[in-house]
């Protein structure tokens, strides 16, 4: 098993069209995905990579009959496009985007709950069912079949922590990114709930940064339950106060968000943090066992 | 991008907030013109710290003349390391009592927030780490804005003066205006004032707008050079490249914001310091990494760099490529230890090998090799 996505994922594309969904939609289909359809208004009964385009995202789902999308248009149209896919009915919406208004992330988070859908992002990389399914950016050749689930706020780092798993022969069940914006639709709780009850995970390692208290909230609901092990990592420990690292997410303001209180946290609810991407691998395979022959 | 106090109070005054007369001005001559029209006035440094009252950087006065000296006390002054290069003249107030307003955004509620106070004056964080129960707070629901009787609860809760509630009120609304139609992520009134006569006035105001949204506000884009408190980071966002100064003397590129972070925490961890924080997310093209490059090496303080690239769909050869090619146009003279991985890492580390860039096997191997050429200690731990 997985979350969120598997086998019978069936994804709509919004923007794939565009340079980076035209791109990504290869890469997705390359990975094995059930890419089932585009979304671009005016260029509907079109074809990508033979993949249908439709005009609507209502139009797409009624055709396709698709349970998630994906969506890579710029931030001024990304908070629209997110309301059309919840207002579709689609469950599982996932927002690439990146430089999404946060007045709009707000908005749209509530309208998102209130249509009961899930939204992964904005600007996050997206997520991997390993061997089943992608929905994003990931690369596609770092992951591993396996019973190690990852959520991360950050890209790159989650890509570094993929391949140390894989390359000490351990693999992933699905890996996560949640996103590096400010106002984001899924939480580390949240994911980390959903982890819990997948029998086919057995260790989440969670990477998180500086800014907001989404890594104390989790380390609160980790002390709360006797869940799976749960291994560690913040970056930004040297990040001074008041300045934005790059995600519009990873600035500690108001005296909250630095990396000290997140480290207390984890470290209070028993929860390891590590200090380099290579330690977290060492520290799981310490737990979960290196597999034999890897 | 956060706006000095004279455009914030420009941007309440518009939306029907009170604030006291003022000007700005850029030499003392223009303060004293401006106090012979206003009489008794404040000299308000215009710098984007906290704390310039407590450094000097406001001083009353009560004729042109003093205001022209005070002024010229104030103007390129040095506050924590920013220079005084406008003042705020403003018309002196007489303050019965001060209050605290500002709404900022909820991060784990999704929301934005509502806060007032009635220890005004004073810094807010201490507030709520001294007197948490001081401060009321409010939520907004984005679908319907901030309403008349939430600003009326909160106001009644935290024991604002009666006799001036309809202009408080007048007064949050405004902000929330201000927060709203500007896409701010942070709009605050502190101290919100209410004078001898019992007016209600907003007697400084910080606000901070959303840098994803400024593209609906190209009337705040001549304040974005003002707002930048580093010449480097202006000329990097001039450029499209996150970046920002630190303190440090070891230079940082990575390809991601959360490696990036990490490699400047590896830097420190085995004893070095870090100088700046550079996502080169924009690939692998020769032009971007030469930017990348040049900025960090703005820094005259940088004496060696610490490249951490990991090849996703970015491959570790691309980049390899970038580098040498972007090199070869550019005259480097400090080292730069490079630690590559991801896709096609070998065939990245064979074209760097035996050249200025020899990759090495790990981040932290990167980090020491740097402070060794650099000539300082490495610090015990973080092994690998």
């Amino acid at each position: 098993m997985s979350i969120l996505i598997d086998k019978n994922t069936k994804l709509l594309v919004q923007g794939i069209t565009g340079r980076e969904g035209a791109f990504h939609t290869e890469q997705m289909l390359a990975f094995g995905t059930n890419l089932v359809g585009g979304i671009r208004p005016g260029k509907g009964g079109a074809e990508v990579l033979g993949v249908p385009v439709f005009n609507t995202v209502a139009e797409a789902t009624r055709e396709t009959g698709a349970n998630a999308w994906v969506s890579f248009v710029p931030g001024p149209a990304s908070g629209d496009a997110i309301m059309e896919a919840a207002a579709a009915g689609i469950p599982l919406l996932v927002a690439i985007t990146e430089r999404t208004p946060v007045h709009d992330e707000t908005l749209v988070y509530r309208y998102v709950s209130e249509h009961g859908a899930r939204l992964i992002g904005p600007n996050c990389p997206g997520l991997v069912s390993s061997g089943k399914s992608k929905v994003g950016i990931m690369p596609n050749n770092l992951f591993k079949e396996g019973h190690v689930g990852i959520v991360s706020r950050s890209g790159t780092l989650t890509y570094e922590m993929v391949n140390e798993l894989t390359r000490r022969g351990i693999g992933q069940s699905t890996t996560v990114g949640i996103g590096g914006d400010p106002v984001i639709g899924t939480t580390f709780t949240d994911v980390l709930k959903l982890f819990d009850a997948d029998p086919d995970t057995r260790l989440v390692v969670l990477i998180g940064e500086i800014g907001g208290t989404d890594e104390e909230l989790a380390a609160e609901y980790i002390s709360s339950r006797s869940g799976k092990p749960v291994v560690a990592f913040i970056s930004g420990r040297t990040a001074p106060p008041g300045k934005r690292m790059g995600h519009a997410g990873a600035i500690i303001t108001g005296g909250q968000g630095g990396p000290e209180h997140k480290v207390q946290a984890f470290e209070q609810a028993g929860v390891p943090v590590m200090n380099t991407i290579p330690e977290v691998g060492e520290k799981v395979a310490e737990i979960v066992g290196v597999p034999a022959g890897a | 991008m956060k706006l000095q106090e004279y455009v914030a109070k420009d941007l309440l005054r518009q939306a029907g907030v009170p604030v006291p007369a003022g000007e700005v001005a850029e030499t003392p001559e223009q303060a004293e013109d401006i106090a012979r029209r206003l009489g008794p006035v404040a000299i308000k440094a215009q710098v984007l710290v906290g704390g310039r009252g407590k450094a000097g950087g406001i001083k009353l006065a009560n004729t042109s003349e003093e205001a022209r000296s005070a002024a010229g006390q104030i103007l390129g002054m040095d506050i924590k390391g920013l220079t005084v290069e406008k003042v705020l003249v403003e018309q002196q107030v007489k303050i019965a009592r001060e209050y605290y307003a500002g709404i900022t955004l909820d991060r784990a509620n999704h929301r934005f927030l509502l806060m007032l106070s009635s220890m005004g004056g004073v810094d807010i964080e201490e507030v709520a780490a001294e007197h948490p129960d001081a401060i009321i707070r409010a939520e907004i629901d984005p679908a319907y804005g901030l309403r008349s009787f939430q600003i009326r609860d909160a106001m009644f809760a935290a024991g604002f003066d009666r006799s001036a509630s309809s202009g408080l009120e007048k007064i949050i609304a405004g902000l929330y205006r201000v927060l709203d139609d500007k896409d701010a992520m942070l709009a605050e009134i502190n101290p919100l004032s209410v004078t001898d006569a019992g007016e209600a006035i907003a007697a400084d105001a910080k606000v901070d707008i959303d840098d994803s949204a400024l593209y609906r506000h190209p009337e705040l884009a001549a304040y974005e050079a003002e707002s930048m408190t580093d010449p480097i980071e202006l000329y990097a966002s001039q450029h499209g490249v996150p970046y920002v100064k630190l303190d440090g003397n070891i230079g940082v590129i990575a390809n991601g914001a959360g490696l990036a972070m990490m490699t400047m925490d590896v830097i420190k961890r085995v004893g070095g310091q870090p100088a700046n924080f550079l996502d080169v997310s924009g690939g692998a093209r020769a032009e971007v990494v030469r930017t990348a490059i040049e900025i960090v090496l703005m820094d005259p303080k940088v004496e060696g760099i610490v490249m951490n690239i990991f090849g996703g769909i970015t491959r570790g050869d691309e980049v390899a490529r970038g580098l040498l090619e972007a090199a070869g146009t550019m005259d480097i003279k400090v080292p730069i230890a490079i630690r590559i991985a991801g896709t096609r890492e070998e065939e990245g580390r064979k074209l760097l090998e035996g050249t200025q860039f020899t990759p090495e096997p790990t981040l932290v191997d990167a980090a020491r090799t740097i402070l060794r050429k650099i000539g300082e200690p490495a610090a015990a731990g973080g092994q690998r």
